[in-house]
């Protein structure tokens, strides 16, 4: 089992689960957050001025899925969320140890 | 005085032989114009300017940036029924204005032979509405300081510093300008709403306020960027209604004249919105939202000692030339010269006033103004006012530094003057 974070644009996220959807999978968490990649924020003008915005807004997305899944849920998240301008974000993939559900007490790919 | 004494002696009040007046030379209609035209200034300050301001700061420091209006709104109210209306509108020495209107004195309406106070400058309208009307514009020149030194200023720093000032800067300047025998109006100054007396005053206070307040913690480091630009919009938008009272009120009539000041308004403020919106979009390829509003508040500000001697091409100029003039000061001269005006109240405001102020002598149209305009008066008034609004403020805020202090410590700066001086935050 892996856990597939992706750090992606706030306003790709209904893309994203649309693609999601389609592909079966079921159940995502989202968390706003803020940080910056290459780019180094962005700039903002006020009044002719303009302001290095250090940390841009995104949202993390967090999916937990069979290893036989993961490439077909990396390939829809890049499909949904890619623009090709930087700021698209990333996709990070861990190794899951394991996985119960608070409710029936089911572990492993029973309970994803 | 003599005279006075006399009358006085025999049970007549003083003010009886120049300021009673009998009702039927009450005009009704330019009465309810004014008394409308007051009420559109005051709603400049509550909630106009309280807004304008409050979107453009952080957060942290939204109630305590609103609440300098508001509390400006009482101490002013207070202080000019006590002693600024007789010291700016009593006719005194070319200086300064006399003291027999303390506490309203003589304000009266006696309906038992039909007769009630008014003042020489609006002898068609109660004193009273008079009164009123002019206090509006002495409490929104105050509240334009604020925008100057927002974000680190102690609430009783900036208590002091309005109540001293209202009667130490902007009474006196009043009286000189817009009395019948103040020396200014007497050497031929042009200021048909307070393109001088309001907004030169309150720009240079601000600037020498934000140069001895020094810039805020982080300034130049951090981006102190607007918080809600809406809060601004919508205040802009309060500001922009409401200035048709302030310029279009300054008729003190309804008349031709109200109705000129009116129309130039607004095309120059349509004028300075859309200046600074093609400067943005050449310079920065974005028009802004906060451009736009910065822009028509140019507009407004350039066209206010004009509004009523203007033809409408001498308004759409003024419009364009102080929008042009203020964006280079706020974007460029600002960042140079290293002062943290925080709101760019000196940019605007003072800035705006000055261009304003000059260009009045320019584009002056006889036909409509009934007066000569003299380049050479309207550039002695300007800088009358820059050196005495900023040698006297000064002062005030130095005396104020020395003794209850003026700005809040850094720890509480990086805290927010919300929670600090009220007590109180967003949730």
């Amino acid at each position: 089992m892996k856990l597939i974070t992706a750090i992606i644009r706030p306003h790709k996220l209904e893309d994203v689960r649309s693609n999601l959807d389609k592909i079966g999978i079921s159940g995502i968490s989202i968390t706003e957050i803020k940080g910056y990649g290459k780019q180094k924020g962005h700039i903002e003008n006020y009044r002719g001025n303009e302001y290095l915005i250090d940390y841009i807004p995104k949202l993390k997305v967090e999916i937990a899925v069979n290893d036989c899944d993961v490439q077909k849920v990396v390939d829809s998240i890049i499909e949904a969320a890619k623009t090709g301008q930087t700021g698209d974000g990333k996709i990070f993939i861990k190794n899951l140890e394991e996985v119960i559900r608070i409710r029936t007490n089911e572990r492993g790919e029973k309970a994803l | 005085m003599k005279k006075y004494l006399l009358l006085s002696l025999f049970g007549v009040p003083a003010f009886a032989l120049d300021w009673m007046s009998s009702f039927d030379k009450i005009d009704t209609g330019n009465t309810s114009w004014i008394l409308i035209s007051a009420a559109l200034v005051l709603f400049m300050t509550l909630p106009g300017i309280a807004l304008f301001y409050a979107g453009m700061i952080r957060k942290k420091n939204i109630l305590a940036t609103m609440m300098q209006s508001y509390i400006i709104v009482a101490i002013v109210s207070i202080l000019w029924v006590i002693v600024g209306y007789s010291v700016a509108f009593t006719p005194g020495s070319p200086f300064i204005g006399g003291l027999e209107r303390l506490f309203l004195n003589g304000l009266s309406v006696v309906t038992n032979d039909s007769t009630l106070s008014v003042h020489p400058n609006a002898s068609s309208i109660p004193e009273s509405v008079f009164i009123v009307f002019q206090m509006t514009f002495a409490i929104i020149s105050s509240a334009i300081i604020t925008g100057a030194f927002a974000e680190r200023m102690k609430f009783s720093a900036l208590v002091a510093f309005i109540a001293i000032w209202i009667l130490a800067v902007y009474a006196p300047t009043a009286h000189w300008v817009w009395e019948g025998s103040g020396w200014l109006a007497n050497h031929g100054v042009l200021d048909y709403a307070g393109g001088t007396v309001v907004h030169i005053n309150a720009g240079i206070a601000g600037l020498v306020g934000a140069i001895m307040l020094k810039p805020r913690v982080g300034y130049k480091k951090e981006a102190m960027t607007p918080h809600n630009l809406v809060l601004t919009l919508v205040g802009v938008a309060f500001l922009w209604f409401g200035w048709f009272g302030f310029n279009a009120g300054s008729a003190v009539a309804a008349d031709a004249r109200a109705g000129m000041a009116m129309l130039t308004t607004q095309i120059a403020t349509a004028a300075g919105a859309l200046s600074w919106m093609v400067f943005e979009i050449i310079y920065k390829s974005k028009p802004s939202a906060l451009g736009f509003a910065s822009g028509a508040v140019c507009g407004l500000v350039g066209i206010t000692p004009a509004a009523g001697f203007v033809n409408p091409s001498g308004a759409l100029i003024i419009g364009i030339l102080t929008a042009i003039v203020c964006y280079y000061f706020v974007t460029v001269i600002k960042r140079k010269l290293n002062y943290d005006d925080s709101l760019d109240a000196f940019g605007i405001h003072g800035i705006g006033g000055i261009v304003g102020a000059i260009l009045t002598g320019v584009f002056c149209d006889k036909a409509i103004s009934g007066a000569e305009a003299s380049m050479s008066a309207q550039i002695i008034g300007v800088l009358i006012t820059i050196v005495y609004s900023g040698v006297v403020s000064f002062v005030i805020l130095k005396i104020i530094d020395k003794t209850i202090g003026l700005r809040v410590s850094k720890d509480e700066e990086r805290e927010g003057l919300d929670i600090v001086c009220h007590g109180e935050r967003l949730g």
